[in-house]
């Protein structure tokens, strides 16, 4: 018999199916992948297996270990939480207490399952912290959620969902808010600790590189539907469905052409200082620096893509607000920026803003980077009210038109019926081709993409990544992408420049850079993008 | 990863019963929320019902005046409604005003052809019935319907004109708190650093002096007005509005659109006023309504206290210590009651359907 059997789940919330027919089983031991793209029910199906959505009204059969879960009281799922089955969430910081002990939150799942007295649950919190590689785990213990690392609060989640032996562990995108250098660690922890133990896992995530390094079996979800499962190897070189196919396909495809050469942007010895409340009394009166960036140079030719790679906190979105002449107006930017034969420094706001016209920019989220009040017109046609006040109304439409055209964001192959809408009447990938042409309606030479697709699902991010290389071939433009993601730089740069804590660590051409990494953190990263 | 979104989507979609009869996606987020708003039919019957006591109201003179609004005497039309007559023209003996209510006029008006239309209620908020059948204060009766306070004046009339001066200070102690409120709050949150922290030590400071002293001081100094009283409890109430407005300038500020219009060259007057206001308001007209309750309910309390509007003005307040002073009377606390309940209740459950239509948490609703 096998550990958890799910048999036609179905979930519907008031009127809406969510998941429709979902089946699956899990033996002990075994790591199950359920992937899918946002809105397919993966994360609600998981949730599902705890009744932890009180709105969702559930169908079909759940077993676990023989017993139904969808029929049993609410006394003995409450058991079955923590206890049998555990869970460990996507964001570490809201998942846990923040205005509690680590050592505390651990124990009290302890003694909730166990029973045990608060000293014994406190030595198991702590046995259970140096088990997921805490160092110094006594004093750890007594630290706030706020006072450890990112990847240091999944292993506390992890830890607290290992703390009672769960023979079924549920990992909700475990690694997506963590850096890539940490997500190897952190799979490597769950799979010694499944090795240990014996618990079976099961794996919610999109990202497919996990998947094929991770688990033994996936199933794939579109749509609510369960369109196929079956051994990692084979559903990876072979996906029978087409959606499956596609997913698979979506791996960013190098389309981008040769860059151009001369000179449009380039920096010298940049450095961003943040300002930063001081500690203690002083810091009332005096402001202290916090260098973000450090002397980095950069040179850009027409038409060619420099992709800046690097971790959360290594300074490379302070780099672009940097050369967007965005930083705070309290923070320091040292050093030269030269667009064409001007730079911000000594640009006056008639020539900032004839710069601003070359240098536009495109940002992670395109639902927050969009006002939602305002329509499409609007949105698209701002840049031209401002840089090219002698158009009228009419001229104005046919620009902004002509620039959703060069996105391909068409209804029926009519640009028009899009005009009056508003942001939220879009899909993601919709809104990010808005804030492309909200960019190319003032014919730019320089765009600044800032993480422009790691918001988006697999399937969109490549079509974005193709519109984006098209653009640049056919209107020459420079690009400098930050993102933390390599393939995405595979895909569209022809020169890399490696990031860490403000430093460039390495730079060059793309292959010598991703071909030949010298450095080592250049080489970790390589390796753990698989 | 979206789906922590999408659960939450589908969370709030099954607590709202009824799903949208009209396609809430091809309409501006205003839209969106008037159809939330809509579907909620208690408060839609109270706005509507609000609406139309506040527009009656407007026409008070009409309804409720001891001038008859036309007059037919000896071949003659008078309208008195908008015409000051002496007596001498109905066959008085004096050149003073005409009193309509003297019995003498009123069978000079009923004599021959001569007529003359009434509004509903023939008394005037200032209107003392020196003819009542009983003493002051007296009962209910078909003479003044909801009876006479205790210098003889029409209850009715008082509670009909005491509404309209209640729910017009209310409105225009809110506008001008709003108005105030938000363009303070706005530069605070949006030019924050220095700006804002200069700009929050004297809000504290102002908000910490005490009100109720205020008004006892000024209402001392001064002569007792409308006009004070609205100057005085905007002075304070704005605090409320601006600190709303601050902290979602703040939030706003940050977010990409802000910096994508900067990147575009956008002046800073322009990102203030069209981009991040128009998605800072959310809070305010949810407040508005509760605004509006808390000046009634203070302008009320003044009254009762002595201390707010001039002695002649129709006022609830005065009404309430009338009805104190005068248990016996019951029919004085009694409807007095009654209108001031009705009128905040209206604004409450209004203001809560609001709240609930503006949710940010109910955008979602209906997303792609």
């Amino acid at each position: 018999m096998s550990l958890l059997d799910v048999r036609d789940l179905r979930i519907a919330f008031g009127a809406r199916t969510v998941v429709d027919g979902v089946s699956f089983t899990l033996e002990a031991g075994e790591k199950l992948a359920l992937v899918g793209e946002s809105g397919s029910g993966k994360t609600v199906s998981a949730f599902s297996l705890l009744r932890l959505l009180p709105d969702a009204k559930l169908a079909g059969s759940v077993q676990f270990d023989g017993r139904d879960v969808l029929t049993m009281d609410d006394t003995a799922i409450q058991q079955l939480r923590g206890k049998d089955i555990a869970v460990v969430f996507q964001e570490p910081m809201t998942a846990l207490n923040p205005v509690l002990r680590i050592g505390a939150q651990i124990a009290e799942a302890i003694t909730l399952h166990e029973g045990l007295a608060k000293a014994a649950a406190w030595q198991k919190a702590i046995a259970a912290l140096a088990r997921v590689g805490i160092p110094q785990p006594e004093q750890r213990a007594q630290s706030f959620p706020h006072q450890l690392s990112g990847g240091q609060r999944q292993r506390v989640m992890i830890a607290m969902a290992l703390a009672c032996k769960p023979r079924l562990l549920i990992a909700d995108e475990p690694t997506t808010a963590l850096d890539v250098s940490l997500r190897q660690q952190i799979l490597e922890l769950l799979d010694d600790l499944r090795r240990e133990t014996g618990m079976a896992i099961l794996l919610i995530t999109h990202d497919l590189n996990l998947v094929r390094r991770f688990a033994d079996r996936v199933a794939v979800m579109e749509r609510g539907h369960l369109v196929e499962q079956g051994d990692t190897q084979s559903v990876m070189l072979a996906p029978q469905h087409p959606y499956t196919q596609k997913l698979v396909a979506s791996r960013p495809q190098r389309t981008v052409g040769p860059a151009g050469t001369g000179l449009v942007l380039s920096a010298d010895k940049l450095s961003v200082d943040y300002s930063v409340p001081g500690k203690g009394l002083r810091g009332w009166f005096q402001r202290q620096h916090f260098r973000a960036v450090s002397e980095v140079s950069l040179q850009l030719a027409p038409g060619e893509t420099l992709g800046v790679i690097g971790e959360s906190g290594s300074g490379k979105t302070s780099l672009a607000m940097a050369l967007l002449h965005l930083h705070g107006s309290q923070d320091k930017v040292h050093g030269e920026i030269r667009v064409g034969d001007a730079t911000w420094r000594t640009a006056d706001r008639a020539a900032q803003r004839r710069l601003r016209r070359i240098v536009q920019v495109v940002f992670q989220d395109p639902l927050s980077s969009l006002s939602p009040r305002r329509t499409i017109e609007q949105i698209v046609g701002e840049g031209l009210e401002i840089h090219e006040p002698a158009l009228n109304a009419e001229a104005r439409r046919m620009r902004v038109e002509q620039a959703l055209r060069d996105v391909e964001l068409t209804e029926a192959g009519e640009v028009a019926p899009l005009l009056a809408r508003y942001p939220h009447e879009f899909s993601g990938g919709q809104r990010q081709r808005i804030a492309i042409a909200r960019a190319l309606v003032l014919k730019p030479q320089i765009v600044i993409l800032d993480e422009p697709t790691s918001a988006l699902d697999v399937t969109i991010q490549q079509q974005i990544l193709q519109l984006l290389a098209r653009l640049q071939s056919q209107l020459g433009l420079s690009y400098v992408l930050v993102t933390h993601d390599i393939d995405v730089v595979r895909a569209m740069a022809h020169r890399v420049m490696v990031m860490k804590d403000s430093q460039v660590v390495e730079a060059g051409t793309l292959d010598d850079v991703l071909g030949a990494p010298r450095s080592d953190y250049t080489k970790m990263l390589v390796a753990s993008a698989g | 990863m979206n789906d922590a979104s999408l659960v939450s989507a589908a969370a709030s979609a099954s607590a709202a019963p009824a799903p949208a009869a009209t396609s809430p996606l091809r309409a501006s987020p205003g839209r969106r929320a008037w159809q939330r708003f809509r579907r909620n039919r208690l408060a839609l019957v109270c706005l509507m019902l609000l609406g139309a006591l506040v527009f009656i109201s407007l026409f008070a003179e009409l309804l409720s005046n001891d001038k008859p609004i036309v007059v037919r005497h000896n071949g003659h039309y008078y309208f008195p409604i908008v015409q000051t007559l002496p007596e001498t023209t109905f066959g008085g003996d004096f050149e003073t005003p005409t009193d309509y209510l003297d019995p003498f006029i009123r069978e000079q008006l009923a004599q021959g052809d001569n007529f003359a239309i009434f509004p509903l209620n023939p008394y005037h908020h200032s209107t003392i019935n020196y003819f009542s059948k009983e003493p002051n204060p007296a009962a209910p009766s078909a003479d003044n319907w909801l009876g006479t306070d205790d210098r003889g004046r029409d209850l009715l009339a008082r509670l009909i004109y005491g509404f309209r001066v209640s729910i017009f200070f209310a409105i225009v102690v809110a506008t001008l708190c709003t108005l105030l409120g938000v363009l303070y709050g706005a530069i605070q949150g949006f030019f924050a650093g220095w700006t804002d922290i200069a700009m929050e030590r004297f809000g504290e400071i102002w908000g910490s002096m005490p009100q109720l002293y205020m008004l006892i001081i000024f209402s001392a100094l001064f002569a007792r007005s409308l006009g004070l009283l609205i100057v005085l409890l905007v002075a304070f109430d704005w605090l409320l509005i601006s600190a709303y407005v601050r902290a979602e300038f703040l939030r706003n500020r940050a977010l990409d659109y802000v910096r994508a219009a900067r990147a575009l060259g956008q002046s800073r007057r322009r990102i203030m006023f069209r981009h991040i206001l128009p998605n800072s308001l959310t809070p305010v007209i949810t407040l508005v309504p509760f605004m509006m309750v808390g000046t009634i309910s203070a302008l009320t309390s003044l009254d009762f206290l002595g201390l707010g509007v001039p002695p002649d003005t129709p006022s609830l307040g005065e009404l309430l210590s009338q009805g104190k002073a005068n248990l016996d009377a019951w029919w004085i606390s009694l409807s007095t009651f009654v209108v001031l309940v009705g009128t905040l209740l209206l604004l409450v459950l209004v203001g809560d359907a609001l709240r609930d239509a503006l949710d940010p948490r109910k955008q979602l609703e209906g997303a792609p």
